[in-house]
């Protein structure tokens, strides 16, 4: 792969690497590091690259691969980061500032799933592939991404309801 | 959207069946602003994903592609060095040697001429004395 495919096929890339990266090891800090990482990693490999059919999952598999073995490395303290910048003129104050808090709840619900299930949820609601890529990425069959989804998608609506019911009374 | 297929789209969405079409619409949909009580936890959802896709890389990403240039230069840079210096080094002792070596030859040189030169100057001395002897021997004449 020549300097330019490069730049054309794989650093467009970046954001999701990074945000996966992000979903997996938490800090931005370290999600950034190794994004920077990752693509050293990847510049060096650039002539092997036109081997992979899709380099696109490939960059995912090992984005994903790195960041677990980072976080088998050293299961300590991560800096916590919660976003809640969303913005919506139109609710009344009170719903505002509900659903803003709901809306980094659900972060912190994110955070708190099973590795595999981070994992589909970052692949399909926030970067939208199909299962079939996410089966490629993450070496499952298709079918097993679904239930593992659907399974993701449950807990944190449930989580949701909990917390919401539980505010109420 | 109605509220009916909303609520249908919803069920498949948790059952992970719906396509990414699909998908789409439910987040168009929960977009707006004003959405059912019991759909409050799904908008949480929604805006949660679609805040979280806009986020970006801001950081560059350090791409040496000069990088084996560099260090092949560097490699280069040092075995000059190190040929200066050897080469440096060794012809400084061979111009000492030469340089000690004419020393010794003039001092042999000089040796022998002032051995010759003292040859000389008793041959002289003893010349005299024999001139002496003559003239005295020609004043005692007189």
């Amino acid at each position: 792969m020549k300097q330019t495919d490069f730049l054309n096929t794989v650093l467009p890339l970046k954001d999701k690497v990074y945000r996966l990266a992000k979903r997996l090891l938490v800090s931005s800090d370290e999600a950034e590091d190794a994004t920077q990482e990752l693509y050293l990693k990847l510049w060096k490999s650039k002539d092997k690259l036109h081997q992979y059919k899709n380099v696109e999952a490939f960059a995912m598999t090992m984005t994903k691969n790195y960041c677990l073995d980072q976080l088998k490395a050293k299961r300590s303290g991560n800096l916590k980061l919660v976003h809640s910048n969303y913005t919506d003129n139109n609710i009344s104050l009170q719903k505002d500032v509900e659903l803003k808090d709901s809306v980094s709840r659900v972060h912190e619900l994110i955070e708190q799933l099973p590795e595999k299930q981070k994992l589909v949820i970052q692949l399909r609601d926030i970067e939208n592939y199909e299962f079939e890529e996410i089966g490629k990425i993450l070496d499952l069959e298709p079918t097993a991404v679904r239930v593992t989804l659907s399974r993701a998608r449950k807990t944190i609506r449930e989580q949701l309801i909990k917390q919401h019911n539980y505010g109420i009374s | 959207m109605e509220l009916v297929n909303v609520e249908k789209l919803i069920e498949k969405y948790e059952n992970a069946e719906t396509t990414l079409q699909e998908e789409q619409l439910l987040k168009e949909y929960f977009q707006q602003a004003d959405v059912p009580y019991h759909l409050l936890e799904y908008k949480a959802m929604f805006n949660y994903f679609d805040e979280s896709s806009a986020e970006r890389f801001t950081k560059t990403i350090p791409l040496k592609t000069n990088r084996p240039v560099w260090r092949w230069l560097s490699v280069a840079a040092v075995a000059l060095i190190m040929i200066s210096v050897y080469t440096f080094n060794s012809s400084e002792p061979s111009e000492q040697e030469k340089a000690e070596m004419a020393y010794q030859e003039t001092q042999k040189a000089l040796n022998l001429i002032s051995q010759n030169l003292n040859r000389g100057s008793n041959v002289a001395i003893a010349g005299l004395q024999e001139f002496e002897k003559t003239q005295s021997k020609v004043f005692k004449n007189d």
